[in-house]
């Protein structure tokens, strides 16, 4: 199990690296200029240079990523071009949020999803199975800022009971757990588990059906299991795989919640990064795109190695 | 006790669903304590199907089960929950054809023996580790101590198997329903496998039923032969009857396919044609198409049971004749 862990630990080595430097060439490469941006129109082409020139962008581009990479060793990802604040701040600040709203919405979407998907598995091909699998498919199909606006105007505008917009009164911007925040946390997290809670239904669906029809499981119950213990032996045999399919899952809802946190204005990652595209903030989308990718990265990793952990068959490769 | 280990009386079933298909046709069969009863047939002869219905494993929805089978004293068909949980792996159970296939791959060999140990003994964890642990002694798996640890695909396949057994035996069953266990194996390892369970029945003076299409691993293993054929039984005897004066043209079929006395270059005496679809129930001879001595009354209805001796029987129109030689 060590040995497997430091072989995996080494492997994400490159794979960091890589998503380093896909970032960093990603803004060289998107079309336009950053400074046109900030610069007045009539700015001459020695202001211009001059500028340049203050943001290292005169520089080659190997000797641009020494550098960046040497910054953000101490942890330094520069200036926010837009507001002139430091990225990391804003960056930490706004991945804290969305991983706020992942994980709640995670904790909805998994119980259900595995739930439904066992379910259905068990009691394949009867009206539950087909229940399940049409109502994961809408789920899957909806598209979730629709859903999003739709729930706001059912619960914020008409009921009243759940605040619309923001992560908590007021605008306040950091997180404190009481009910104040929290009420602020339901419509979105809510809106943004329906897809993940769909495809984890079918995922669990398909490995409890495909599993319940392996020979152990009539083994099992010759040797006098009750359904129970089948039932148990069932989970552990998917648990692996389903384990790797939420893992990408929770993946998604940190980087990919951009539309439901501009429908929300939730001042997560995913609004931080509209917002610096929109900008062209250069600095803030470099810091972002790299942190989201990192966390994909070490999310990949935890899975890895909770499977290994669980699943005695996957070690060995 | 001293009551017949098996009973069963006009057993019949039939798998419906977009075809019925009719897989056991009125089988009776009756074991003693501690014998040791072949089911010889080829695929599809209802075999396992057999063993499973022993076992109540036949998916309730999609079956119809019709006769009676009493397993020491017990209406098997009327068991139901936690009564069936108790007579499976308890009272009779079971080996499988393809112990890869048969072991849950991510629990270690030990948890599943010791998994079944305790839902029956009611023993703690610990206490049913160390009857795992002697199990596999038993079954002469070699540093025993460490296998206890090991998943199933860390296991050759004749390990496999002796762990199946292990599993089954685990118990003390009185009867043991062996589904084929030697044929997914190498031929070296099948007589090891065969040589430890005639060990074990002897050990522990348990009945065994033993699946095969084999008629020499059947000679090797059992007392006693039951010939099946399309969900029938078309003749039982002991062994030595069987084997030396098979009357049913099927037997004597299967006893003239098998490899031994042939000498090189001579072709192999096949029995043409396949066994029937079964989709409608009987109502003449079911080997009469394929049958070398068939007579034009053979289709025209069930043949009659010839019993020349006490547990001997014969299900042929022609049984009576007498044997003439090759």
């Amino acid at each position: 199990m060590l040995s497997y862990l430091i072989r995996r630990l080494i492997l994400v080595l490159p794979v960091a690296f890589g998503v380093s430097v896909i970032c960093f060439m990603l803004v060289q490469i998107a079309p336009g200029d950053p400074l046109t941006a900030i610069m007045p129109i009539d700015a001459t082409a020695e202001e211009q240079a001059a500028m340049r020139a203050a943001y290292g962008l005169d520089k080659p581009l190997a000797v641009q990523y020494a550098i960046w990479i040497g910054n953000l060793a101490q942890g330094d990802m520069g200036k926010s071009i837009a507001t002139g604040r430091p990225v990391a701040a804003e960056v930490f600040g706004a991945v804290n949020n969305s991983l706020l709203l992942a994980a709640s919405a995670a904790v909805i979407a998994f119980p259900i999803g595995v739930f439904l998907g066992f379910l259905a598995g068990y009691f394949r091909d009867t009206w539950i199975d087909r229940a399940v699998t049409a109502a994961s498919i809408t789920g899957v199909s909806l598209p979730n800022y629709w859903l999003g606006i739709v729930l706001v105007i059912i619960f914020s505008v008409n009921l009243g009971w759940l605040p619309s917009m923001g992560a908590g009164p007021g605008g306040s911007q950091a997180w404190v757990w009481n009910w104040e925040h929290m009420r602020h946390l339901i419509l979105p997290a809510v809106t943004l588990s329906v897809v993940p809670i769909g495809i984890v239904a079918r995922t669990v669906r398909a490995l409890a059906g495909d599993i319940l029809t392996q020979d152990f499981v009539q083994a099992l119950y010759a040797k006098g299991m009750t359904r129970m213990d089948v039932l148990w032996h069932v989970a552990r045999n998917a648990a692996a795989t389903a384990l790797s399919v939420m893992g990408l899952q929770l993946g998604y809802l940190l980087g990919g919640s951009i539309l439901i946190e501009t429908v929300f204005n939730w001042p997560g990652s995913g609004f931080l990064l509209s917002n610096a595209i929109f900008q062209r903030d250069l600095p803030l989308l470099q810091g972002t795109i790299l942190v989201l990718a990192l966390l994909f990265v070490a999310m990949n990793l935890i899975v890895d190695v909770a499977q290994a952990a669980i699943d005695p068959r996957i070690q060995r490769t | 006790m001293t009551g017949k280990l098996v009973d069963i009386r006009n057993l019949s079933v039939r798998f419906k669903g977009k075809r019925t298909v009719h897989a056991i046709n009125d089988v009776s069969l009756s074991m003693e304590q501690g014998e040791t009863l072949a089911l010889l047939g080829e695929s599809g002869s209802g075999k396992s199907v057999t063993l499973k219905t022993l076992l109540g494993l036949l998916p309730p929805k999609r079956s119809e089960i019709d006769g009676s089978i009493h397993v020491n004293g017990v209406d098997v068909l009327s068991l139901r929950g936690k009564a069936l949980a108790k007579y499976r792996g308890g009272e009779v159970s079971m080996v499988f054809q393809e112990p890869a296939l048969a072991l849950d791959p991510v629990f270690t060999v030990g948890h599943q023996i010791a998994e079944s140990v305790r839902r029956h003994k009611g023993v703690s964890r610990d206490e049913a580790m160390s009857v795992a642990l002697d199990m596999l002694d038993r079954v002469r798996i070699p540093s025993a101590n460490r296998r206890l640890h090991n998943y199933p695909h860390e296991l050759s396949g004749g390990m496999r198997q002796r762990v199946m057994i292990a599993l089954a035996l685990a118990c003390r069953p009185r009867l043991l329903l062996a589904d084929e266990p030697t044929t997914a194996l190498d031929a070296t390892v099948q007589i090891q496998i065969l040589l430890l369970l005639r060990e074990l029945q002897k050990e522990f003076g348990m009945g065994v039923i033993f699946v095969t299409h084999d008629i020499g691993v059947a000679v090797e293993i059992s007392e006693r032969v039951a010939v099946m054929y399309a969900g029938q039984i078309f003749e039982e005897g002991t062994t030595r009857e069987i084997i030396r004066e098979g009357r049913h043209p099927y037997t004597q079929g299967l006893l003239a396919a098998n490899l031994h006395d042939v000498e090189q270059g001579q072709r192999l005496n096949a029995i043409p044609g396949a066994p029937p679809a079964l989709e409608s129930k009987p109502d003449g001879c079911s080997f009469a198409p394929r049958c070398p001595k068939a007579l034009p009354e053979c289709t025209a209805g069930l043949p009659p049971m010839l019993m020349p001796a006490p547990r001997r029987r014969v299900a042929c129109i022609r049984a009576g004749e007498p044997v003439v030689a090759e």
